[in-house]
């Protein structure tokens, strides 16, 4: 098989790394080589989070190249648009779009904007877009905090990844008091995409 | 077992598996999580040292005494220690001692992106590079047994992808490695002339003697595939080059890079034709290969600064075109980094950056966010504990011009104080320069991510010890005007910068108040009652609208646009009270539990 590139991309704070751990974790159990990078160094400080995973055979770079994301897991409308040169151009790229906006400092004190088409920009490069409001929905499940499961769970199918046993990884990888909590989160993802 | 672990996180299993039993570190971004991982193995006595040289000083004592040791930093902390690591070369070790020097292409977090292989060569130790994480386990092994062997220190060169990046390690178990017995020996230890000359003799004989281990070592190696094209590459450089030629080129891996394996290269150059070195930041392996006479492209095709990425590679070999999509560009708009809210450098920041006639020279912690917007009051960083020395430098300078207005603040965290920024302060004292030293004592080392320091009052292992007190040292260095105050309170910090500019000697102000981010000890608790438990609102009715409150730099405040009000994220705000003390009418309040 050829190596499957994934950008989770969000802001510091939305839950990228616990989802990384869980599909890096899932991948693992399928017996596939999995590589992951993450660079979160400004994270605890508003900044952006972006994590590359790759999966395959053998996987030699822990990077995703710009122009072969697979599939971009979109925390947040603006985070997506920064790494977009990552999605794969050839019509084929997948993006799953929280339709949540975070705004930067610089919106809260008018100095920018927030670009209003980000959603727009997206649809138009993307072969195809899996647009939800996973806050809400997991505002709905009663803990704002699934919403990182629920994107996960709208992206398994687009990864081909269905055959992996999720409700055991996150059994193994969650404290035990929230796993039926992810667990529906993460079936909720996946009626949605 | 195979886990998916970090490159770091494979040096700390690898310390341990190398039966290291000392391990001191400074934190910094990308090499901190080594010694916090470290720090889980109870056979490993761990240590923050106050910086990198008494870092590296204590591994060579550890060394000395018998034991396994490993000191590791990020790239600049190489700088700091460089001079204890050089004569260290010279005098060898007893048991093996590794040096972990973490560099940054593409400086997502460092004031520079300088390659530390050259210090490999300037003092001739052996250096290994990994790849990825196993290698970062199994080098560091191996790093352990060349040290015993060849009487040296190891230094272990990893970059920001090597260090963060997952990747699969098959774990093994501990070896038992006993303590060596310490016997003296002056002629090697003592590094004065008469010992240091033969000292350097044998250390140029080691680099040639270990030329042979470097051309028959499984770390450096060939891969034939299509002879066109051979990549000569180490570290992450291999893995990128691995993903976009695949077999269609030849690899030269290299993962021991000094002395580097001269008839190797010469086998790889006559079985390839044409030959690209591969590799970030300076033209190390480059220069090297060219000096053997080798044709090759390295750094006249490739760009020596920033991440070597794939796309990077394909352009440069393929011409492959990576456009900017401009309309995304455009729509795109900055996430920069903030101080958090309820961070008790705003307060400071925020009234600094109102003063007229003053420099500030900063330096490097959460603080250095102080440069940018709204702030504006931070205008200079070199590198740690520059602040208080260069504004010494500066107030001596303006003193000399007649008439002068000019009085320079100098800020610095508590732990960049610790690190060098005391020895600064020590200058100040001597010299007498009319400076305003500011300690930003948050009680912890917040940029890295919460690590203690000897003013927290807690070790890497949770014990508790008392806090090493900065007024006191202040005091001790004979400063005669010395306050402590409160930033969140404007009012304290206005009249401490009044205060401190109308005198004619040095002064030190010292805001002490936690990181909103620490987890507290008992004592933090005691002492900050009450801190980061209220939350403030903003009374619609009252807001004028002003922004006023905006200009604080807090990201909990968000302003209406629509509304023409102010209004404050309950979720973020943790009850600092700066914005309510610089709203004008009051509009600002506390929730009321």
């Amino acid at each position: 098989m050829t190596t499957k590139n994934i950008l989770l991309t969000g802001v510091g704070g939305q839950g990228t790394i616990l989802a990384s751990k869980l599909l890096t974790e899932g991948l693992l159990s399928q017996g596939y080589d999995v590589k992951m990078s993450e660079v979160h160094g400004m994270s605890q400080r508003e900044g952006p989070v972006l994590t590359h995973v790759r999966f395959g055979e053998t996987v030699f770079s822990p990077i995703v190249e710009a122009k072969k994301a697979d599939v971009i897991i979109g925390f947040e409308e603006l985070e997506v648009l920064r790494n977009l040169e990552y999605l794969r151009e050839d019509g084929k790229g997948v993006v799953i779009l929280n339709k949540v906006r975070v705004n930067p400092i610089g919106v809260q004190n008018g100095s920018d904007k927030y670009p209003e088409n980000a959603a727009e920009l997206i649809s138009a490069r993307a072969g195809k877009v899996i647009a939800m409001d996973a806050s809400e929905e997991a505002r709905k499940l009663g803990n704002i905090r699934v919403m990182n499961i629920i994107l996960l769970g709208a992206s398994v199918r687009q990864l081909g990844l269905e055959e992996i046993d999720w409700n055991r990884v996150i059994a193994e990888n969650v404290k035990p008091r929230y796993v039926e909590l992810n667990q529906q989160a993460f079936e909720l993802g996946k009626s949605l995409s | 077992m195979k886990q998916l672990i970090t490159g770091n996180e494979a040096v700390a299993r690898g310390a341990w598996e190398a039966g290291a039993r000392f391990a001191s570190a400074y934190p910094g971004t990308p090499s901190t999580e080594i010694l916090e991982n470290i720090a889980t193995y109870q056979e490993i006595h761990s240590e923050w040292a106050p910086n990198e040289k008494t870092a590296l000083e204590s591994v060579i004592g550890a060394s000395l005494a018998g034991a396994r040791a490993i000191a590791s930093m990020k790239h600049v902390g190489l700088n700091v220690a460089a001079d204890p690591f050089f004569t260290f070369a010279y005098m060898g070790v007893n048991a093996g001692a590794v040096v972990v020097t973490a560099d940054e292409p593409g400086q997502f977090s460092s004031q520079n992106e300088q390659d530390n292989r050259n210090y490999a060569k300037a003092a001739m130790t052996p250096m290994f590079e990994p790849s990825d994480s196993q290698e970062c386990k199994d080098m560091l092994i191996e790093a352990f047994e060349i040290s015993e062997k060849h009487d040296i220190p190891v230094l272990f060169r990893m970059t920001t992808r090597v260090c963060h990046s997952k990747s699969l390690v098959e774990l093994g178990e501990r070896q038992d490695v006993p303590l060596k017995p310490y016997v003296k020996n002056i002629k090697k230890y003592v590094a004065v002339p008469a010992n240091a000359r033969p000292m350097k003799v044998k250390v140029q004989e080691n680099q040639t003697i270990m030329k042979g281990y470097s051309n028959n070592c499984q770390w450096n190696r060939i891969e034939m595939n299509e002879p066109s094209v051979g990549i000569i590459c180490s570290g992450d450089c291999y893995l990128y080059a691995r993903e976009v030629f695949g077999g269609d080129a030849s690899y030269l891996k290299l993962g021991f890079t000094n002395p580097l394996p001269d008839d190797l290269i010469r086998e790889f150059a006559s079985k390839v034709e044409k030959i690209y070195i591969i590799e970030e930041n300076d033209p190390y392996i480059e220069e090297h290969v060219r000096a053997l006479s080798i044709a090759c492209d390295g750094k006249n095709l490739f760009p020596r600064n920033g991440e070597m990425k794939p796309e990077v590679i394909r352009s440069v070999i393929y011409g492959e075109e990576y456009p900017v999509d401009e309309e995304v560009r455009e729509a795109v708009i900055p996430r920069p980094p903030t101080l958090c809210a309820g961070c008790p450098h705003r307060g400071f920041f925020y009234e600094l950056g109102r003063r007229k006639n003053v420099m500030v020279s900063g330096d490097i912690g959460c603080y250095t966010l102080a440069s940018g917007a709204p702030y504006h009051a931070m205008e200079t960083t070199v590198c740690m504990g520059a602040s208080i020395s260069l504004g010494h430098g500066a107030q001596q300078v303006f003193d000399t011009i007649e008439g002068n207005k000019m009085r320079v603040v100098s800020a610095l965290g508590d732990s960049t104080f610790f690190h060098t920024g005391i020895n600064s302060l020590l200058d100040v004292a001597y010299n007498k320069s009319n400076l305003i030293t500011v300690v930003l004592d948050n009680r912890i080392t917040a940029m890295t991510g919460q690590q203690d320091n000897p003013g927290s009052g807690r070790t890497i292992q949770g014990e508790v010890i008392e806090a090493v007190s900065i007024e006191a040292i202040a005091r001790a260095f004979g400063f005669r005007n010395v306050r402590v105050i409160d930033p969140n309170q404007l009012t304290e910090v206005k009249e401490a910068l009044d205060w401190a500019l109308a005198l004619q000697e040095p002064s030190v102000i010292i805001t002490r108040w936690p990181c909103a981010l620490k987890k507290q000890t008992a004592l933090d608790k005691e002492e900050f009652k009450g801190s980061f438990t209220s939350v403030y609102w903003v009374n619609e009715e009252v807001c004028i609208g002003c922004k006023k409150c905006t200009r604080t730099g807090c990201p909990a405040i968000v302003f209406q646009f629509a509304k023409k009000k102010s209004s404050i994220d309950p979720e973020k705000c943790v009850g600092c009270s700066v914005c309510a003390q610089v709203c004008p009418k009051q509009a600002i309040q506390k929730v009321e539990a």
